[in-house]
Formats: C-alpha cells, sequence, structure tokens
C-alpha cells in the first residue's frame, strides 16, 4: 500500500517512496525516518532491519545495472543501502528513498523492512562525499563500501566512514595494480574480495581432498598446481596460489609471463612447486575454470566446472584414476555480490596472507 | 579408525569444514519425514556443497521399489518440500548416488544385500566411506534394526566411522528408554550413537546460548536472588490434524515436555560449560536434570495439570473437539494439554518455580520462555494513577518472531511520577541476513561429522525420562474420569492457573 504526500517544501514522500530534487542530507535522513514512522503506522509488524550499511559509488549512466546485480543478492540484502550515482556535470543533490520488504507480515509475525537511497551527486561533491553520507549510515551498524567503477576519491572520503570495503580484484586489467590497490585498502579496512569469495567452493574442495589421512601427507609433497581461469580473472589464480602458498608455508617468487598466462615457482618445505596459470577463453564466467594439484609422489587431483558442482579428477600412484562430482550449485555473480554482503559481518583470517604470497608472485 | 597424521592447514578460514566421504542409509526411506525433511535437507546441503565431497544415500524401507521408482520419489519430495528450488543438474547429480533397497527390519537378506551395497560403493570409489545409519521408522523398529546392524556386523568398521542416528521417540517412559539404551549400546559405542531431538537444531534454540553466554549482563541476575519464577510455553493453535494414531498414545507429556520443554529448560538453567564441546555442554544440562526432584505419586496431583480441548473457534475458524476429531477414541484420556510446577533444587536455582505448559489448539502459537524478576524492594515514590510498578520481565521468544524482551517500568510524561512498563525489543529477524537453514540440515550434518552436541546423550535421555516418569504414573492411578477440558482457542484449561504460585499469573498467550 503506497499513500502519497507532498510537503510543503515539495517533497514527495509516501509510505514506501520518498524523493526530493536539490535535496540536502538532513532532508534525506529526515525522510528515512518519516518513512518508518509510516510504515510502522500503516502496520506495527512492520520492522527495519538493522544489520548492515552498504554504501555504493557508481556512474550513474551504470546505476541501472549495478541496481540489478543488488536486486540479485538474494536473502542477503543490506538493511540500508546508500547508492551515489555519479553524475558528470552535476552540482546538486536529487534522492529517492524507499523502504520495502519482501513479504507482507501474517498475523502475529514480523515482516523485515530494508531501506535504500538513492543519490545522484556531481564531480565536485566526491571530495568530501562522506559529509553527504554520513548522516544517512546507522549509526553502530557495519558500514561496508562498494565503488565498481572506481571513484578513488569518493573512496579516499567515505573510508573512514567504513570499516570494510567490497571489492572485486579481477576489475583492474594490471594484475599487479589491482593487488596493490587491495593491499593499500587492505591497511585502512576490511577488504572483502569478490575474486576471493568466487574461489571459496575451490578452496574448500582442496581442502577437503587433502583430509583424509592418505592424503593429508601429501600436502608436504605437492609439487605442481595449474589454476585455469577466465581470461580477466589471473588475479583469482594468483590468489588461489596465494592460499596454497600461505597455508603450506612456500616462499613464491614472481611469475613470468608465457602464452597468456604465467609460470614460476615457489619454494615448498620439501620441494620446489611448479606453478602455472591458465587462462581459459571457454571460461564465460569470471574466477577459475580450473585446478590441477600434482604431487611428487605421483598423486594428483584435477577439478573443474561440472554440470551441479565441480568434477574432480584423482589419480593415485599406481595410475588408477577415479571421477566423482563434487556437489554444489552455481551462485552467479548475484549470488557472489550476495556473499560479499554477508561476508561483511564475518572475518576470513587467511586472505590477508593469500593476497600477500599472491603480490609477491607479480613483484 | 587410524587418527589424522596432522591438522589439516587448509582448513583454516572455511566456514564449511571437510566431511569425511559418507554412505548415509535412510531406514524409513519412503516416510513422511524422510520425504518432508530428510530428503529436502540433503539437497539444501548438496546445493551449498556442505555435502561430504563423496556422498552415497541408500534407502530401506519395508515397501518394494526399484532404485529408479525411489529416485523418481526423492525427486518429487525434493522439489515439493525444499526451502529453495532445486537446481536440476545439482538434484540430478545427488540422485546419481542413490540407491533403495526394500526390506523388513527383520529380515536378513536385506541387511546382507545393505551390507553388499555399501561395500560396492566403497570399491567403485576405491575410498572406505564412513557409515551413518538414519533410523526414521516407527519407534518400535529402533530395537530391530540396531540389533540386526549389529548381527550384521554393519556396527563397527575397522577403517571407518559408524554411527547410528535415532529419531525421536526414544523410549514411551523410562523403563521402555532404558531397555532401549541397552539394547543400543550393546551393538553400538555411546560416542556412535546420535539421538535426535530436532528442536536443538534449530538456530533459536541454539541462540539461548549465545544469549547466556556471549552477554554479561545477565550473569548477575541469573539467579534465585534476582528470579521470582520462570515460565516456558510450548503452544500450538491447531489441533492434531491427521496424527491420531500417534498422538493418542503419545499426549502432549510426552511429546513436547519430555524433549523439546526439558531442553529448553536445561538450556535455561544450565551452568556455563567450560568449552562447547559435546560432552561439556552436556555434562551441564544433565546437572540440571538432576537438580530437579521427579515427583512422588502423591504430589503428581499439584505439580502437574492436564487438559483436553473440547470445540470452539481458533483464529475465527470453528473446530472440533479432541474426542470429536478422526481416529480418536471417544473415551480417550489422553491429554492435549499439560502444564507442570517444577522446581531446581540446586544454589542458583533453589526456590524458584519453573511453569511449563504446552498445548494444542490455544489462542496462539507461540514458543517463549519468560524470565519473570523480582520487584524491587522499595518504592520511594507514588503510584497514584499509574498501572504501577511491575516486575521486570525477560522474554526469549523461540518462535514466530524470535527475539528478546526486556519489559521496564518508565515514568508516564506528565507533573507527577506514574509508572507504566515498557518493553525494550529485539527481533533476530531484523539484524541478521541469513536465512535460517532448517534444522534437519544442521543435525544431519552434524552427525555425518560426529559432533554431537546437539544430540541427547543416554544420560540426559535417562536423566529427562526419570522426571517424566513418575507423572505419567501417576495420573495412570487416577480414576478414571474425563480429564479437565478448555475450549479450543482459549488459554488453557482453569485447573492451570492453580499451579501458579505467590500471586503470579500465566503469561497471556
Amino acid at each position: 500500500m503506497s499513500e502519497d504526500h507532498t510537503s510543503a517544501n515539495g517533497d514527495h514522500t509516501s509510505a514506501n517512496h520518498w524523493s526530493a530534487q536539490d535535496t540536502t542530507p538532513g532532508a534525506i535522513e529526515a525522510a528515512l525516518r518519516e518513512l518508518i514512522r509510516q510504515r510502522h503506522a500503516e502496520n506495527d509488524s512492520f520492522a527495519p532491519a538493522r544489520v548492515l550499511n552498504l554504501v555504493v559509488v557508481v556512474d550513474r549512466e551504470w546505476r541501472g545495472e549495478v541496481e540489478n546485480r543488488l536486486d540479485q543478492v538474494g536473502r542477503y540484502h543490506p538493511s540500508r543501502t546508500i547508492v551515489c550515482a555519479v553524475d558528470p556535470g552535476r552540482t546538486t543533490l536529487d534522492a529517492w528513498a524507499t523502504m520495502t520488504a519482501d513479504v507482507e507480515p501474517r498475523p502475529g509475525e514480523l515482516a523485515v523492512c530494508r531501506e535504500r537511497v538513492e543519490i545522484d551527486v556531481g564531480p565536485q561533491h566526491l571530495a568530501h562525499l562522506d559529509t553527504i553520507v554520513d548522516p544517512l549510515v546507522v549509526t553502530d551498524l557495519a558500514t561496508l563500501l562498494w565503488a565498481p567503477h572506481g571513484h578513488a576519491e569518493a573512496v579516499d572520503s567515505l573510508v573512514r566512514l567504513a570499516q570494510i570495503m567490497l571489492l572485486d580484484s579481477v576489475d583492474e586489467p594490471e594484475i599487479a595494480d589491482a593487488l596493490a590497490r587491495v593491499a593499500e585498502l587492505a591497511e585502512k579496512a576490511y577488504v572483502v574480495d569478490l575474486a576471493w569469495l568466487r574461489s571459496t567452493p575451490w578452496r574448500e574442495r582442496v581442502a577437503a581432498t587433502f583430509d583424509p589421512e592418505p592424503w593429508r601427507a601429501e600436502l608436504a609433497r605437492i609439487s605442481g598446481v595449474t589454476a585455469r581461469h577466465h581470461p580477466d580473472s589471473g588475479a583469482a589464480g594468483l590468489l588461489f596460489f596465494g592460499w596454497l602458498a600461505a597455508r603450506l608455508g612456500w616462499q613464491p617468487s614472481a611469475l613470468v609471463a608465457s602464452g597468456g598466462g604465467m609460470h614460476g615457482k615457489a619454494r615448498g618445505r620439501r620441494q620446489e612447486v611448479a606453478l602455472k596459470l591458465e587462462p581459459d577463453p571457454q571460461q564465460m564466467v569470471r574466477g577459475l575454470a580450473g585446478v590441477s594439484i600434482d604431487t611428487a609422489s605421483g598423486m594428483s587431483i584435477a577439478l573443474d566446472r561440472a554440470p551441479g558442482g565441480l568434477r574432480a579428477t584423482r589419480r593415485a600412484r599406481d595410475g588408477s584414476e577415479s571421477t566423482w562430482t563434487l556437489l554444489g550449485a552455481s551462485r552467479g555473480e548475484g549470488g557472489i555480490l550476495g556473499e560479499g554482503v554477508r561476508q561483511a559481518l564475518l572475518r576470513d583470517p587467511t586472505y590477508r596472507p593469500a593476497l600477500d604470497a599472491a603480490r609477491a608472485m607479480v613483484a | 579408525m587410524a587418527t589424522a597424521v596432522q591438522e589439516n592447514p587448509l582448513t583454516k578460514g572455511l566456514e564449511r569444514l571437510p566431511v569425511h566421504p559418507t554412505t548415509l542409509v535412510i531406514f524409513g526411506a519412503t516416510g513422511d519425514l524422510a520425504h518432508r525433511k530428510l530428503l529436502p535437507a540433503l539437497y539444501n546441503l548438496a546445493h551449498e556443497g556442505a555435502l561430504p565431497e563423496r556422498f552415497n544415500l541408500i534407502g530401506f524401507s519395508r515397501s518394494e521399489h526399484e532404485h529408479e521408482d525411489y529416485k523418481a520419489m526423492a525427486r518429487e519430495s525434493i522439489e515439493r518440500f525444499s526451502r529453495r528450488s532445486p537446481k536440476p543438474e545439482v538434484l540430478d547429480a545427488l540422485l546419481e548416488h542413490v540407491k533403495y533397497i526394500p526390506g523388513n527390519f527383520d529380515d536378513a537378506a536385506g541387511y546382507e544385500q545393505l551390507s553388499k551395497q555399501i561395500e560396492a560403493f566403497d570399491e567403485q570409489a576405491g575410498v572406505t566411506f564412513n557409515r551413518v545409519f538414519y533410523l526414521s521408522t516407527a519407534p518400535e523398529f529402533f530395537p530391530v534394526i540396531v540389533q540386526a546392524l549389529g548381527e550384521h556386523k554393519l556396527n563397527r568398521h575397522k577403517d571407518a566411522e559408524v554411527r547410528v542416528v535415532i529419531e525421536k521417540p526414544f523410549g514411551t517412559d523410562l523403563e521402555s528408554a532404558r531397555e532401549l539404551n541397552r539394547i543400543v549400546l550393546r551393538s553400538f559405542r555411546e560416542q556412535q550413537v546420535f539421538r535426535i531431538d530436532h528442536y536443538l537444531g534449530k538456530e533459536t534454540v541454539q541462540n539461548m546460548m549465545a544469549f547466556r553466554f556471549a552477554n554479561a549482563m545477565f550473569e548477575p541476575v541469573w539467579n534465585r536472588n534476582y528470579i521470582d519464577h520462570v515460565q516456558i510455553t510450548a503452544a500450538e493453535d491447531i489441533g492434531i490434524g491427521t496424527r491420531a494414531g500417534y498422538y493418542d498414545h503419545a499426549g502432549a507429556l510426552r511429546d513436547l515436555v519430555q524433549n523439546h520443554i526439558l531442553q529448553l529448560l536445561t538450556l535455561l538453567c544450565m551452568e556455563p560449560p567450560v568449552s562447547f564441546t559435546a560432552d561439556e555442554v552436556r555434562d551441564e544440562k544433565v546437572k540440571v536434570l538432576h537438580a530437579i526432584q521427579p515427583p512422588r505419586a502423591e504430589d503428581v496431583a499439584e505439580i502437574a495439570v492436564r487438559g483436553q480441548y473440547t470445540s470452539g473457534v481458533v483464529g475465527g475458524e470453528q473446530v472440533r473437539g479432541y474426542l470429536e476429531e478422526d481416529g480418536v477414541p471417544a473415551d480417550s484420556r489422553t491429554e492435549t494439554y499439560v502444564a507442570l510446577r517444577l522446581k531446581v533444587s540446586n544454589w542458583r536455582w533453589a526456590g524458584v518455580p519453573i511453569y511449563l505448559r504446552t498445548g494444542k489448539c490455544l489462542a496462539r502459537k507461540v514458543t517463549e520462555i519468560a524470565v519473570t524478576l523480582k520487584p524491587v524492594p522499595h518504592l520511594a515514590f507514588q503510584q497514584e494513577g499509574s498501572v504501577g510498578v511491575q516486575p521486570n520481565q525477560l522474554v526469549l521468544t523461540v518462535q514466530p518472531n524470535e527475539g528478546v524482551s526486556l519489559s521496564l517500568g518508565a515514568k508516564i510524561p506528565g507533573a507527577t511520577m506514574r509508572i507504566r512498563p515498557v518493553n525494550m525489543e529485539f527481533q533476530y529477524g531484523t539484524s541478521f541476513m541469513s536465512e535460517s537453514p532448517e534444522a534437519y540440515e544442521r543435525l544431519i550434518l552434524d552427525a555425518m561429522r560426529g559432533e554431537a552436541t546437539l544430540f541427547t546423550r543416554n544420560d540426559e535421555v535417562d536423566a529427562l525420562w526419570s522426571i517424566i516418569d513418575p507423572i505419567l504414573k501417576g495420573w495412570a492411578s487416577q480414576d478414571g474420569g474425563p480429564l479437565p477440558q478448555y475450549e479450543a482457542g482459549s488459554q488453557g484449561p482453569e485447573e492451570a492457573d492453580r499451579l501458579v504460585e505467590g500471586g503470579a499469573h500465566w503469561r497471556a498467550l
């Protein structure tokens, strides 16, 4: 249900929507409070979620695409999303606010609502974007910052408000630059890297493969790792290598480019480990396409994308092979973004060491 | 099974820890629980990549089906009851490793076939799978199946962990529970046995431990010095539906109090465990149960009230009384409502009455724990013209609106010091984005991992029944007249009011 009101200053409010042109952060904040009040007056079973603020800085012309991605995050919606769309030539602020609930409350039950604010800002606002956003974030909630189109000036301004940075290290064309930028941001905030999250099933499955006792002993005998990846996702492959290096105590050295990919070595505790990054032109989605791990004792495991999960092929010392499917549904890019939002509330102690090891491979 | 040579360094930071390759056998694989809960739970685990890296499922039941027929049934159940729409490629891959064995639960041939199928899975994969036997049958088959598993040497394996999961009810009284424990423990060690109370798999119930032991502010008042009384309520607004056959033999006391409500009581009253390992937690829960003095036969009427619903109106709908329900004998004395007053006799809780109640066809569906604190010892101002100062009440709601509410006395705006209670509320649903997994997802995964914290240990079962058994016996010895009655849609029988001491009242549903 939506009940429209227009206030004396021209602000347009409703139980669900509000919008204003040439407005101010104070007016937006007041409108958010009014939306909650109206919703609650309409039905006190509506309750605003209070989990996480997400601040997004986007190019205005690509705002729709980013909003589509945000709509696909499934059940991991932030409780308050503030989208700052950068519009070249703009000097004033236009804003829209909505408060939505996915379901109508059933008798005796709650319906949790989330809020979204969209603000069109101009380039001159970016250096002090924090002064616009600060009044709009819910105090005491964690704030996650995502700037998928760059806007470093805005990021630098907002980083004091954000405890967590969401980024995708495969966005940058140069891997070394991408990892350096991530490391720089990681000094200021906790980083959630979508490239890292795309590799989670791979890391889980490799960990599971080496978990049974006979295979666990092989961890020290790993002699070669190959990561196949989407042509633009070399950083994801490097982070995967970095993870293995950090967890297994390898000393990686710089990889060299060859044939569109990269190769090099890391010094393991017992032997050298050959590392190979291979772009896979057939891979249509970002992230890894497959990984192969060989051990000095003649065992190997390969994981590749397959219907219903990952296809595992294991070769034993005697040369015998077995294959099976590791079950799991693809999360899609919407699901990955949703996972990024969820991970903002958690802490993964293994990302930073993996990042540091990955940077050593592109030094 | 030998222990691992070293810790797996790759597992650090992972949310989903590796689970050893597992073959899960569901006895009663064509039953309602399997179709509605277990198979959908397995699909959701597969969807999330949480199943063991290699996983097989064997359905074992009395009805004759081919493997492919059973797979088709499993597919239909998952499509119908899964909390998320299944992805065909994941479902197909899951069903690839499903087999079905028809057989009576006391039929040796079925177990021989089962043994061969389990070994065939091992041989095909070149891996010795762990074995989990899930008993999802009628309870009379539990002893039959565990004995048969022992007789066919399916209860142990030198290279694999073997576990047995036993559904509730675990016994129908103290003696039958003890007898079942004896039979189970003849074939399996206690560490292999996972007795399910699915209530413990609910996120909301686990949150009680987080609430109590992750917040320092409650501990100072969590004792007899500050708490006046506790009420634990598990009220349902529906009748028995199609469950007359089961329910009329069980009744409310066995159906909900012996397991779910007493589990809530233990979580409320237990001391902080040294760690959250299975035995540390269960040790503390058992201590609480041992501190509850089982009633003597002559005291049962004093501390327990039962009742049956009559016809009435629930949620605007006219409903039948219990004795008019299909399948219920006209002279049934099965209770659909029970209220108890228990005391936990230890230093923390001595003298604090703990009231429990559950019932069908009550005014509202709610499961909650209400802790009422003692009133302030002295009030310095007048209360004229106000509701007055009420004792603080802390309410932990398990369902439907999971949350915590604390009532406080607050000044009514104005020139005089008038007081009324206000509520400070916290709703879990507003603070977490994630959808809670079904209890069975968590419990099946825990059983496959050998994590027993959320399962009931044998001494815990014994202690639970030791409290309930005297009440059952007391009721059995009472006259055969009609039970107290309550109108469907009401707060329960009036007789329950006399249980509540010291001027307190049942909370309104």
